[in-house]
């Protein structure tokens, strides 16, 4: 089995790593670089549970071969807060409205909300729903990952003062 | 009880745990990597029903970095078979298959390599020579003494019977105006957890001793792992600090920690095995109830319902697992919120060749109360009478609780005609009926739901002795430990794991409350199976109720001791002492006074300064019987099966599509009574995420099978939970009737939601096919189910 060199940005910082072909970019994230935020859920690409954002875009990376991540940008939950050990406003805002239970899906429902506001900083809940639809859930129901979000977008567009 | 006027319980709070989840700090199993770590993957039988004839391991072990292949045989001829929970001592079962598999995905065996995808590559070149027998895959099947024997030396496929007669029911039947008799069908289904269930095992020769890591959510699993492996109690650590990602019932993975111990040990090596998704939705024998009802009511012509036979029929799978109790706990909540005077049960648990099943939020309960919902449905439509006030006039008033029912169990308290009317309220159901008949007229099926169910809560195991006369458990204690350091701080300590539930934040509310200290400034812990206090793990909608009235007793034993030294310091008797915001004072004497910081150094710094025969430093612990628990089932199986109910109404508008048969929830309504809520938010979110699980349950969800027995449904894409665009907004109307058995009048609510949503939403759509003449009581009402009959009766 052949092995590629690659070089990836990650949070920030670039990783230098010779990978197997068939390793995925997730079992890259966690195995090699224990980048353990993000979560495997189905790797079959349908729960959501390994989004990251590459290239400024979510996508799923357990449906990604590490190879295929050579010379690209990544952020992974870890790298969400503007600073070590704080939280940004989106993931704030879920801590406000308990926009989470186990935990397992939350990375990949903090990327796809984080990739959402990127792209319409006031969404409407069905632009929400509409964003979270492929991450699943079982804990929450969504009501309060949906208000999470939106009270993340009033904070941002400084419509709430208390944020 | 009053309802009671709370400093920090009952009000809004940022849950405590919340923060390492959404920084992607926590540590799920997956995530430990221990030094020289092996991993391990399954060879599953690809048949439902065969004999192993031989299994040719040489091809794999050849492949470099595998260090073993292990056959069911060598597994369970060194390790004890797994309890059955049952009375049947010829009921078998390890972790894996020897001599025969009987369900597809069953393990038969196990490789162990440097990596995942080595132990997988290898697992793919085991030979196995099996031999093919003839499946039985249909529970009505199973009951014939002649269906092929899946336990041969069980001797039958049934693995229990039994039939319950609780006051007059033949009197009743025979006495009553109406009867009427229907079938309900609940297909398998489960809570399916994203994270799917893991487990890390490493031996310490020199100590003796297993350490684990799992993702587990089960009452007794470090015993029972310890007697499978055949080492004592204590040469088993459970380490409770793992965060598990989702259980809801399901993560009992006792096999897999079996399996991984006994690899651990045998190899010298920490073993980590991790089920991948078709792993766990084939072989990790999680799926759920799969169950038969046959219902029959007796009636009056005003509608008053007398007495109820049910015999439920339960399809447990392959092995039996949890599946028969769970037949059990129903009869604590057998007859709904509704005053009948007598109820027959018959329960039947049958073994087919199918994935076995595991306990599912509610144990039992979802089920039922679709039956019962449904059954109280058809009375009203056989007698022309509102459904609302069909149940308005069965419905259990406020002023009869305690309400004992036939079965033997009490009800502890309730207002269930102003939870539902204040559900009905917030529908708005007069809109809603308008909304309907529109949406008729215009040529739409449209239906509204509405339906009164129970949560019983507290997890006790009564149905333990009740299924098996030989188990005489009468206790499922849960325990808690407060120590309080020489600066005041204070650290709680629990004895389980968590997945999801919040416990960190119920823990640190409830001690704080009682102690008037900041919850924020409450660290809780997690002992580890060693250092841990009896405890029975987060099941049956327990924590509360449990966890909350360990942590409070032990809380107020803390107060006693510090009001105690105090009292000494001030030179007065501890009753004059009061104690407010962190201040002891005397009573009438508010000058004369101590800080909290300063008993708590006096406690650990000043032995001459403390009242005589009193320990040094500050610390407590308190294990709490379950209330109204220690007794066993009477002689004809009464039983106090749960000690709180909870209560719950939903209104649901729903939408059918004449063509595709796709369901749409329009409007979602939910009336909740759980009595005092720790921490609304908490609360809130397992509700409507019950009521989410519920709509899976109802809709959408299904292992379905083939008939021989091969799964069609193991992956995510077609086995479908529901996402942000199936889940409406659901709204939550709260009511609080505290119980009178709990510290605070706190009830269950880990189950809520589930246990009245599948019901509602099947009541939903028939009032939606009702215009065409269809009733249906089976679920999953998927799109192509609902389609087809719809387009049958449309001819």
């Amino acid at each position: 089995m052949s092995s590629h060199a690659i070089t990836v940005t990650i949070n920030g910082r670039v990783y230098r790593a010779t990978v197997p072909a068939r390793m995925t970019l997730v079992d890259f994230l966690r195995d090699e670089l224990r980048l353990t935020g993000t979560h495997v859920g189905c790797e079959h690409g349908v729960c959501g549970a390994c989004s990251i954002m590459f290239e400024g875009r979510p996508i799923r990376s357990c449906l990604m071969f590490a190879a295929q991540a050579d010379g690209a940008s990544i952020t992974t939950v870890e790298g969400l807060a503007p600073e070590p050990g704080g939280l940004s406003v989106l993931q704030d805002s879920f801590w406000e409205t308990h926009a989470l239970q186990c935990g397992y899906c939350t990375p990949g429902m903090l990327i796809a909300a984080h990739a959402l506001l990127m792209r319409i900083p006031n969404p409407t809940d069905e632009e929400i729903r509409e964003a979270i639809s492929g991450n699943l859930c079982r804990c929450t129901g969504y009501k309060q990952i949906v208000d999470a979000v939106k009270l993340a977008a009033e904070r941002l567009s400084g419509k709430n003062q208390n944020g | 009880m009053a309802e009671a006027k709370f400093r920090y319980i009952a009000t809004k709070r940022r849950p405590k745990e919340d923060r390492r989840f959404l920084a992607g700090a926590a540590q799920f199993v997956a995530d430990i990597n221990l030094q020289g770590m092996l991993h391990a993957a399954l060879v599953a039988s690809p048949y439902s029903f065969a004999r192993i004839k031989s299994i040719d391991a040489k091809v794999a072990l050849a492949l470099p970095g595998v260090h073993a292949v292990v056959t069911g045989a060598e597994l369970a001829a060194a390790t004890e078979p797994m309890m059955s929970g049952l009375d049947a001592p010829k009921l078998f079962r390890w972790p894996m298959a020897h001599q025969m598999a009987r369900y597809a995905g069953e393990w038969v065996a196990v490789v162990v390599a440097d990596t995942r995808a080595i132990a997988e590559d290898a697992a793919e070149l085991v030979e196995v020579d099996y031999e093919p027998l003839t499946p039985v895959t249909d529970p009505e099947a199973a009951l014939d003494p002649a269906s092929p024997a899946i336990h041969p030396e069980h001797g039958s496929n049934i693995l229990f019977r039994k039939k319950w007669t609780w006051g007059p029911v033949a009197e009743d039947f025979a006495g009553a105006d109406r009867r009427l008799a229907f079938r309900a069908r609940w297909h398998r289904s489960s809570t399916v957890p994203i994270e799917t269930f893991g487990v890390v095992a490493s031996w310490d020769h020199a100590r003796q001793l297993l350490d684990v890591w799992a993702s587990i959510q089960m009452p007794k699993y470090p015993d029972q792992l310890a007697r499978a492996l055949r080492l004592p109690g204590n040469g088993v650590r459970v380490h409770f600090d793992v965060d598990v990602g989702g259980s809801y019932g399901v993560k009992r993975g006792l096999k897999h920690s079996i399996l991984a111990g006994f690899l651990a040990r045998k190899l010298d090596a920490p073993v980590r095995l991790i089920e991948d998704r078709l792993d766990n939705m084939r072989g990790g024998d999680a799926q759920g109830p799969d169950r038969i009802f046959d219902m029959e009511v007796a009636f009056t012509n005003a509608g008053v319902i007398r007495a109820l036979k049910i015999r439920a029929l339960d399809d447990c799978g392959a092995h039996a697992g949890r599946a028969p109790l769970q037949l059990g706990k129903p009869v604590g909540a057998i007859c709904g919120p509704y005053r009948v005077n007598s109820v027959e049960y018959e329960a039947i648990s049958v073994t087919t060749n199918k994935t076995p099943q595991e306990a599912v939020r509610g144990f039992g309960q979802a089920p039922t109360n679709f039956a019962l919902e449904n059954a109280v449905d058809r009375v009203a439509s056989a007698l022309g009478m509102d459904r609302i006030a069909l149940r308005r006039l069965n419905l259990i008033r406020a002023d009869e609780f305690p309400y004992t029912i036939p079965s033997g169990s009490a009800y502890d308290s309730g207002d269930y005609h102003a939870v539902l009317d204040k559900a009905l309220a917030a529908g708005p159901y007069d809109a809603l009926i308008v909304r309907r008949d529109a949406a008729r007229a215009a040529g739409k099926l449209a239906g509204i739901g509405v339906v009164t169910c129970l949560e019983p809560s507290g997890g006790n195991s009564s149905f333990e002795p009740l299924f098996n006369p030989k188990n005489d458990t009468t206790t499922w204690m849960e325990a808690c430990s407060i120590k309080v350091d020489a600066a005041g701080s204070i650290t709680v300590s629990m004895n389980t794991t968590s997945s999801g539930q919040g416990h960190e934040t119920l823990a640190s509310t409830v001690v704080g409350e009682v102690l008037e200290r900041d919850p924020e400034t409450i660290r809780v812990v997690r002992a580890d199976s060693l250092s841990a206090l009896p405890s029975n793990s987060p099941v049956g909608s327990r924590m509360a109720i449990m966890l909350g009235g360990a942590a409070a007793g032990a809380a107020k034993k803390i107060k006693e001791t510090a009001a105690a030294i105090a009292a000494k310091k001030l030179g007065v008797a501890p009753a004059e002492i009061d104690y407010a915001d962190g201040v002891f004072s005397v009573r009438g004497e508010p000058g004369k006074k101590l800080t909290w910081q300063a008993v708590c150094e006096t406690a650990h710094r000043r032995f001459h300064e403390l009242p005589d025969g009193m320990e040094p430093g500050l610390q407590a612990f308190h294990v709490l019987e379950v209330p109204t628990g220690g007794t066993l089932p009477t002689a004809d199986g009464r039983v106090q099966m749960y000690p709180c109910y909870s209560f719950e109404s939903h209104v649901v508008y729903a939408e059918v599509d004449r063509v595709t048969g796709q369901v749409t929830l329009g409007r979602y309504v939910v009336g909740h009574d759980c009595g005092t809520m720790i921490n609304p938010d908490i609360v809130h979110g397992m509700t409507y995420g019950g009521v989410a699980h519920g709509i899976g349950a109802a809709l959408y969800e299904r292992f379905r099978y083939d008939d021989q027995g091969q799964l069609l449904s193991g992956t995510f894409m077609d086995y479908l939970i529901p996402s942000s665009h199936e889940v409406p907004d659901i709204a939550i109307v709260d009511h609080c009737t505290p119980s009178p058995l709990t510290a605070f009048g706190q009830k269950g609510s880990g189950e809520a939601g589930y246990l009245g949503g599948p019901a509602a939403i099947s009541c939903a759509v028939n009032d939606a096919l009702a215009p065409l003449g269809i009733f249906l009581a089976e679920l999953p009402m998927t799109p192509g189910l609902l389609g087809d009959l719809i387009a049958t009766k449309q001819k």
